[in-house]
């Protein structure tokens, strides 16, 4: 029995290890975009030839670059506001609502993982085109939506899921209707993950490509400025940088989304097996 | 309440799909829809070689991603289970970093990686063990599944773990308690419980590896073309969307038989435990 557990011991050093190479091999390629963008060559290639911050100056006073900016934070807010709006209602509808309708709704929710964005992309751009809207800011915020939704649906119904029942029965034996106990017990309980959700559905959106290319008119999203870019290799070092600013914010959104999704539950009860 | 929830599954989700299929057995004469019905586009599609040709690669492609990530984020999702201990927390969100970074950025970061002045290259020669720049490494099907892997790998870890971390102990310990070696109980009792994690890290995986159109463009050359590559350029330069929809139906009918037999499979283990 002892020399066993000394064995998994000894197998979980090995794993152990074997992580550790795993994430470097997950973080080292992401990591040479600010790597070389600190680096005074056009080339992204070694040995490296000092230290600069001209690419970054190049970032500053670029109408293009700024103009795809605000086009991707304006896409990203509204896109996030209404992915988050439908993840609260088709989760809270199909642990509360108990209509078949709810169930088949939040069944399809989920259904984008199971097709390739290039035929998200296509489909939307059909669709966009026949009621008349054609490629534009409403028809990106429309593909992101769907994008984001399944990730939205499945943060706030397992947040719902894990309010005990009795705080919604409290509420509803109390008197509250359902759309009251919804508005003052659920939601107010629920806000950490709602926050949460929000910033991971802006994130996609912001970050998001495959959908977008389709659907962009002549204003282009941040995503597509980086492709267009990728043509010219004087542009390398100035994408780089882009790129750096990009995964800094990306990095921080997604971690403070992490904090927020686990945050606030304690009030209510400690969650066991919490993995953060 | 159900308003949001229904407009967008119903008519961003259903009825756009609704459309492709719809498109594909039209003619295509220039304007939105096409005219008449026509089977012209799925006859071509499944008649011409050329798409059994790509068709055939996107698969085996997206076999190889899958299979290479499912098969290395298993011992991550292994040790965050069982081994991570106070790490693990933080060890979860390392994995699941980089799934909430620009796709684009990732597949960029091996473009700049596999260059032929690029990263490689200069690091092998800079370290003497080449002496030579080589072509060998952009633009080659082994570029994509590379890239492609590594732009996946986060997906694959999280369903394993899952799976894995609901396994009740007690079937573990009881195990052992009968007497099997640690890599018996492994083989016969935890690899089969976490058998439907497998399968739907595979599925994750696989589905927006098969469509994808990125990944070959910037780091494939034109010997990786992939079937999604096809289909944008029905809706782009080929300016043929009926074909450009028919090649999405049969993509999505791939996708069903690989689900249909993912489904079988999970069945069949789930029967055994």
């Amino acid at each position: 029995m002892k020399a066993e557990r000394i064995s998994t011991k000894q197998d979980g050093r090995w794993l152990g290890l074997y992580v550790l190479a795993y994430l470097v091999f997950l973080y080292l390629p992401v990591l040479l975009i600010p790597l070389f963008s600190f680096n005074d060559s056009i080339q992204a290639a070694f040995p490296l030839q000092g230290f600069t911050l001209q690419w970054y100056a190049t970032l500053h006073g670029n109408p293009a670059l700024s103009g795809a900016l605000e086009n991707s934070l304006v896409i990203g807010v509204m896109a996030a506001s209404g992915a988050t709006l439908c993840g609260i209602t088709v989760s809270y509808m199909d642990l509360y609502g108990r209509s078949p309708m709810a169930a088949t709704i939040s069944a399809i929710a989920r259904l984008p993982i199971l097709i390739p964005g290039v035929i998200v992309g296509i489909s939307l751009l059909i669709l966009v085109n026949l009621v008349g809207l054609g490629p534009s800011r409403i028809a990106i915020v429309l593909g992101h939506i769907l994008v984001a939704l399944p990730t939205t649906v499945v943060i706030m119904r397992s947040r719902f899921a894990a309010i005990p029942k009795t705080v919604r029965e409290a509420a509803l034996d109390l008197g509250a209707s359902d759309w009251t106990t919804f508005r003052r017990v659920m939601l107010p309980l629920s806000l950490p993950a709602v926050l949460s959700a929000f910033m991971l559905a802006f994130l996609i959106s912001f970050d998001e490509f495959i959908v977008v290319f389709f659907l962009a008119g002549t204003e282009p999203t941040l995503p597509l400025y980086i492709w267009s870019q990728l043509r010219f290799p004087r542009s390398l070092p100035t994408v780089m940088a882009l790129g750096t600013v990009i995964l800094a914010v990306s990095f921080v959104i997604a971690g403070t989304a992490e904090v927020l999704r686990h945050r606030g539950l304690g009030a209510v009860r400690r969650v066991p097996a919490n993995p953060a | 309440m159900l308003l949001p929830g229904a407009i967008v599954t119903f008519l961003l989700i259903l009825f756009a799909l609704g459309l492709v299929l719809f498109l594909a057995f039209r003619n295509n004469d220039g304007s939105l829809l096409g005219t008449g019905f026509s089977l012209a586009n799925v006859l071509t599609v499944v008649s011409d070689p050329l798409y059994w040709t790509v068709t055939l690669r996107s698969l085996i492609i997206a076999a190889l991603v899958t299979l290479a990530t499912v098969v290395t984020a298993y011992p991550v999702a292994y040790y965050l289970a069982f081994h991570a201990g106070r790490r693990r927390g933080l060890l979860l969100f390392l994995v699941t970093l980089p799934f909430w970074t620009s796709y684009l950025l990732r597949v960029f970061a091996w473009k700049i990686v596999l260059a032929y002045n690029g990263v490689l290259n200069s690091a092998l020669i800079e370290s003497g063990i080449w002496s030579e720049p080589t072509l060998a490494f952009l633009n080659t099907p082994a570029a994509v599944v590379v890239t492609l892997a590594h732009a996946y790998a986060p997906f694959a870890i999280l369903p394993i773990y899952v799976a894995l971390d609901t396994i009740p102990k007690s079937l573990i310990e009881a195990a052992s308690d009968l007497g099997a070696r640690p890599f018996t109980s492994f083989r016969r009792v935890v690899l089969p419980n976490s058998m439907p994690g497998v399968l739907a890290a595979a599925l994750v995986v696989f589905v927006p590896t098969v469509g994808d159109y990125v990944t070959p463009a910037l780091v494939g050359g034109p010997a990786s073309t992939m079937i999604g590559t096809l289909i944008q350029a029905q809706f782009g330069k080929a300016n043929d969307w009926p074909f450009g929809a028919a090649l999405s139906v049969c993509v999505m009918l791939v996708i069903l038989v690989v689900v249909l037999v993912a489904r079988g499979a999970d069945r069949r283990f789930g029967s055994r435990t």
